[in-house]
């Protein structure tokens, strides 16, 4: 996969000089990467899906070790994964299905699957997850085999099934490919509109003269905050600032200006200000299978705080942010220690800082992340609905298949 | 060479805006100095480890991710080296950056480096001028907009200089780069540079400002403690400059001194300072330490060991700034202290105690080792016992069990150090002998370093290096049993700096030193600079004061000042002496000068007392002088005194008061009556103008018999006449 090298490369070195921020956009980038990945993959004719899985597992390797700490990363690769696999999956089952209808088939369905986009398996059966709805009629037909696209070189493999069946394969793996796309589009689709699909929820959440708490700037929190607004309920925000990046200034301005009443207050003002509070309500970097969340740095101490007053703990995830994974010392390991220079001024503490004169030794740490424990956090707010922090778990395997964990393991193999 | 240009190639989003043409940068991987030898006799300043990463690859990523398109490595010395580096890194195959080398061996400074790239051609734009040993992580977008707006309104405004505030020390006036304190006077409006002066005479807290400077600006500020981050954005015209001037060797001491003094052309230089970003230059062992420092704070985010940045297995970054790669085997009882950076596959013993240092890749470390504030690279063997502080040692170095170094010490690449063995602090050791002759003039050592290192590399090739090891641990060596290497000598001169420029901390001592030096010039001078303040022009007459303060006529006005003081207010006689010895102290004089200044002041004042004729003037002179003839004698108890009252005298008569020219002899018989100057001096005068022209004869022929009369009469008593 030449062409689809430098795109990679690109996005490799920009996740290394730590150029794209916030797992929204990472998610986004990962999963276009991986798309272009899988549209350039040559498929052979066996195991078609193992091949797909080797291409995105040696590509989606490079992209977790590049910066190990935007966990959005790595579950969109273990996503893309789960998603081969599920389609894999669901091609046999129709195939087999499938095949006492295949007489029926005509060329024109090529066609048709370009002027209409087809919903694919994964996207049905993601749908029958939520919906609790089984699969259609329509989703059978629509996957059936057209034969006209089948190149027949294909057909010299000694498969003991025969020419029909040499025939349905060659098909198979265009289909294969074709909905694999289709299904990272619709998660690419997922990831632009979680922030509506959370938004959706607030009004359950967010009553009449409430105070929220939150702290920094994060769009789905703003989103989140804004529909309330917009179905008529009042209430207050108190903004905690965030030091050092200061991103709730940001997001205090955002709020002015969509007409919320806004209060900024310093992080040191938080115990002194909970009392007064109704909800939290944050953002998070990414949610751990135990449901403990990695957030901006300050957010464990405003836990503790509500916990102490007994004030829900809200956290708000797009499901790219669920990883399946499980944190291991996260307070060092899932953490970014960021440069001192936003704490404080280079050119004034010149002197200080441990030197060639040896005159002082100031340390200056700075870390880009909290870890909040699961019995901190009240509720968890996805695009699929709220949820308990035990209950993250079980979501989690929804998404994700329990091969897909460690994607570094068999990959000496792959590509 | 170089990777062939991609055309079409996506432009990245910070340079897109920026211009249209792609920005192009010039980097020079030769510092042509001798701050790091011997290490770079062996080896380039560029590719020597900083945190286990080539310098030139901190380098290159900061180009890269500032959006610079196209590199020129400018490669002199160990050429092969750099390119054949480059060449196996992933560098030449980045999308949307080109790297290309520019090779010359004949170049020994950076002025010759930029006329081989303007021969060459190759730059069509602004670029950026960086050498390869600098360290940053600033965004070169503000910097390049200001850049290319000056100049579309004044096309003389050819360079911008990035510039950060860093305190230099207070005691040593060093930066913390370990470079001499640099001063610079800013325009605080428009951020121009109008002076540049590194090696300001700190010990007197003097600086000598050009007046002009303050006529044409309305307000400058003078700082002290900013940084010169030798970062510049240049304008075509630089190249075209360093053509022009071919005797600009100096970047900073020619070229842009050379500008700053300059105003026929009127090229202008600006600076950019950068507050919340990193950039520093590794000029000396110092700011190797310093920078390295630096960049395990991480001050350099995100040019860290933990970010991958240029595809090196991964470390990670453990509680306190421990930064250890894979592999490595540690003894349970080993401590590995904060701040620490353990490359690959390095072994440490049991009891090692590691702190603030970095360990290279493949290091074998005994047991009972001590290792504090050290830069140790790859593949050293250091046996057990041994002991090292703020020291550098290179790769392939051997220490032998109970060695011990001392602060400061740098070991180049595959020296042995014999067991018990105790390098004394600062001491450098290489394999490779000190070259003999080292001019002590800077012009000449680019030019002597360069040809030494190509003809010492030439003579010993990478193998012979082996072979002068053999030889040497033959017998026993300056360096213990079985030691090998040679230790040089420190530069003569050189010796007392050598704490200022090394890695280790500089000793208590020496800053108490200079604590003491700085009080001292504090107490008899008293003007000590201001850290860094705005002068306005208005307060002129202060300025001038600090500017000229030897400035002979001035010291002349004060005496006459204090003279008419002591005529008009009646002070005590004993008080002027005093003052005018004080004046004499200040503004370093000797007695001569003030006799000299008071004979003058005591004329002046006879000339202005109104006079009839010339009679009168002589009844002036004559009163004044025995009225004040103490003062005067004070300062005449030697012979030269009481001559250099007669040449003044003379000079007088012969410039600003002429009335006295035909009563010279009288006045000088006077003075000879009244025990002013003495008969030697009067001759000893008249000797002295024997030499002389006619012109300056005139008083000598009209004293003539006076001189004659005193010849004549050597041994008659004074009291006669």
């Amino acid at each position: 996969m030449p062409d689809v090298q430098p795109l990679v490369n690109g996005f490799l070195s920009q996740l290394k000089k730590r150029k794209i921020e916030g797992s929204q956009a990472t998610a986004k980038q990962t999963a276009e990467v991986l798309r272009s990945v899988i549209s350039q993959q040559r498929l052979p004719h066996t195991n078609q899906a193992g091949a797909l899985i080797d291409a995105v597992r040696a590509v989606g390797e490079q992209l977790i070790a590049a910066n190990p700490v935007e966990i959005a990363v790595g579950n969109i690769v273990r996503r893309v994964l789960h998603i081969i696999r599920e389609e894999d999956l669901s091609l046999a089952t129709d195939a087999i299905a499938g095949l006492g209808i295949s007489a029926g088939s005509d060329d024109e369905d090529d066609v048709e699957q370009d002027d209409h986009p087809v919903l694919s398996a994964a996207a049905v059966a993601a749908a029958a997850r939520s919906t609790l709805r089984p699969p259609s009629l329509q989703t059978l037909l629509e996957d059936m085999p057209d034969s006209a696209a089948v190149p027949h070189t294909s057909s010299s493999g000694g498969e003991s099934e025969g020419k029909s069946r040499s025939a349905d394969k060659g098909s198979r793996g265009r289909k294969l490919k074709h909905d694999v796309i289709e299904a990272v589009n619709d998660l690419i689709q997922d990831i632009s509109t979680c922030h509506e699909q959370i938004a959706e929820q607030a009004v359950e959440h967010i009553h009449h003269n409430e105070v929220i708490l939150t702290l920094g700037s994060s769009r789905t929190v703003l989103e989140f905050l804004c529909a309330a607004k917009e179905k008529k309920r009042s209430f207050r925000v108190f903004v905690v600032e965030g030091a050092p990046r200061y991103q709730g200034h940001v997001l205090a301005k955002d709020l002015a200006a969509r007409g919320l009443q806004a209060t900024v207050i310093t992080d040191s003002a938080v115990f002194a200000m909970i009392s007064r509070v109704n909800m939290v309500i944050v953002g998070a970097h990414a949610v751990m299978a135990n449901g403990g969340v990695i957030a901006p740095v300050g957010l464990n101490m405003v836990a503790l705080a509500a916990q102490r007053h007994a004030v829900p703990f809200v956290v708000l995830a797009g499901s790219h942010k669920l990883c399946p994974l499980y944190p291991h010392n996260p307070e060092v390991l899932l953490n970014e220690l960021r440069s001192p220079s936003e704490l404080l001024d280079f050119g004034e503490f010149s002197d200080c800082l441990d030197s060639a004169s040896g005159a002082g030794s100031l340390h200056v740490v700075n870390p880009a992340f909290d870890y909040v424990p699961p019995k901190l956090v009240s509720l968890f707010i996805t695009d699929t609905g709220g949820h308990n922090p035990s209950y993250m778990y079980r979501l989690i395997a929804d998404y994700y298949s329990a091969d897909d964990l460690v994607v570094k393991g068999r990959t000496t193999a792959g590509s | 060479m170089g990777a062939p240009k991609k055309s079409g190639v996506k432009v990245s989003e910070e340079a897109e805006e920026l211009a249209r043409v792609p920005l192009q940068a010039i980097l020079l991987a030769d510092s042509f100095t001798t701050k790091f030898r011997p290490i770079t006799l062996e080896r380039p300043k560029v590719l020597l480890p900083l945190v286990n990463v080539p310098m030139i690859d901190y380098t290159l990523a900061w180009l890269e991710s500032a959006g610079v398109e196209e590199v020129f490595v400018f490669c002199c010395a160990h050429s092969k080296q750099v390119t054949s580096y480059l060449k196996k890194s992933e560098w030449l195959s980045q999308p949307n950056f080109t790297v290309s080398m520019i090779e010359s061996h004949h170049s020994i400074s950076a002025g010759d480096a930029l006329r081989v790239i303007y021969e060459r051609n190759v730059i069509n734009g602004d670029f950026v001028l960086i050498s390869g040993d600098t360290v940053s992580n600033m965004s070169l977008t503000q910097a390049l907009q200001e850049h290319k707006e000056r100049r579309k309104k004044d096309n003389d405004a050819i360079m911008t200089m990035v510039i950060k505030r860093s305190k230099p020390h207070p005691a040593t006036h060093q930066t913390r780069l370990g470079t001499d304190e640099l001063f610079m006077s800013i325009d605080p409006n428009t951020k121009q540079l109008l002076y540049y002066e590194e090696k300001a005479d700190y010990a007197k807290g003097i600086l000598h400002l050009d007046k002009s400077l303050l006529l044409d600006n309305p307000s400058i500020s003078l700082h002290h403690d900013k940084q010169d981050c030798y970062i510049d954005i240049c304008s075509p015209e630089v190249l075209t400059l360093f053509t022009d001037n071919f005797d600009y060797q100096h970047l900073r001491r020619h070229f842009v001194k050379g500008l700053l003094v300059d105003d026929i052309m009127g090229y202008k230089i600006f600076t950019h300072e950068i507050h919340s970003s990193y950039a520093a230059r590794i000029d000396n062992f110092s700011s190797y330490g310093t920078v390295s420092k630096d960049i395990i704070h991480r001050w350099t985010y995100p040019l860290v060991p933990d970010v991958m940045f240029f595809g090196k297995s991964g470390t990670k970054l453990e509680r306190q700034g421990m930064y250890r790669a894979s592999e490595i085997s540690q003894s349970h009882s080993a401590v590995v202290g904060p701040f620490t950076v353990l490359g690959s596959g390095t072994k440490i013993g049991d009891n090692s105690k590691i702190s603030n240092s970095v360990i290279g890749q493949g290091c074998t470390i005994g047991s009972n080792v001590q290792i504090e504030g050290c830069y140790i690279w790859d593949n050293v063997t250091i046996e057990d016992d041994c002991e090292l502080r703020h020291a550098i040692v290179c790769d392939g170095v051997t220490i032998k069990s109970g060695a011990v170094l001392e602060p400061g010490v740098v070991l180049s690449f595959k020296v042995v150090i014999g067991p018990e063995f105790v390098v004394p602090s600062y001491s450098k050791v290489s394999l490779f002998q000190q070259p003999i002759e080292e001019d002590s003039d800077e012009e000449l050592e680019y030019a002597d370093s360069t040809s030494a290192m190509n003809s010492l590399m030439d003579k010993y090739g990478a193998e012979a290096a082996s072979q002068v090891l053999e030889t040497q641990s033959s017998s026993a060596s300056e360096l213990g049993v079985g030691g090998a290497g040679y230790v040089w000598s420190k530069c003569d001169g050189g010796n007392e700096e050598e704490w200022r420029h090394s890695v280790a901390p500089i000793p208590a001592d020496k800053i108490a030193e200079a604590m003491e030096i700085l009080e001292d010039g504090l107490d008899y001078d008293g003007s000590i600079l201001p850290p860094s303040g705005e002068l306005k022009s208005d307060n002129d007459s202060d300025i001038d004061d600090i500017e000229n303060p030897r400035d002979d006529s001035c010291f002349g006005k004060e005496v006459e000042a204090t003279f008419l003081r002591l005529v008009h207010e009646n002070i005590q006689e004993d008080h002027v002496i005093l003052e005018v010895n004080s004046l004499k102290l200040s503004y370093n004089k000797s007695a001569a000068d003030c006799a000299g200044a008071i004979f003058h002041a005591m004329m002046k004042y006879a000339l202005e007392i109104p006079h009839s004729s010339a009679g009168s003037l002589v009844q002036n002179v004559d009163s004044i002088l025995t009225t004040w003839r103490k003062l005067l004698t004070s300062y005449l108890a030697e012979i030269d005194e009481q001559i250099e009252v007669i040449l003044k005298f003379e000079e007088m008569c012969l410039e600003s008061a002429k009335e006295y020219a035909p009563l010279f002899t009288k006045i000088l018989s006077i003075m000879y009556d009244k025990d002013i100057i003495g008969e030697e001096a009067v001759l000893s005068w008249e000797d002295e103008k024997r030499e002389a022209d006619e012109a300056d004869k005139v008083f000598v022929k009209q004293a003539q018999t006076f001189i004659q009369w005193l010849r004549e009469a050597p041994e008659e008593d004074d009291d006669e006449e």
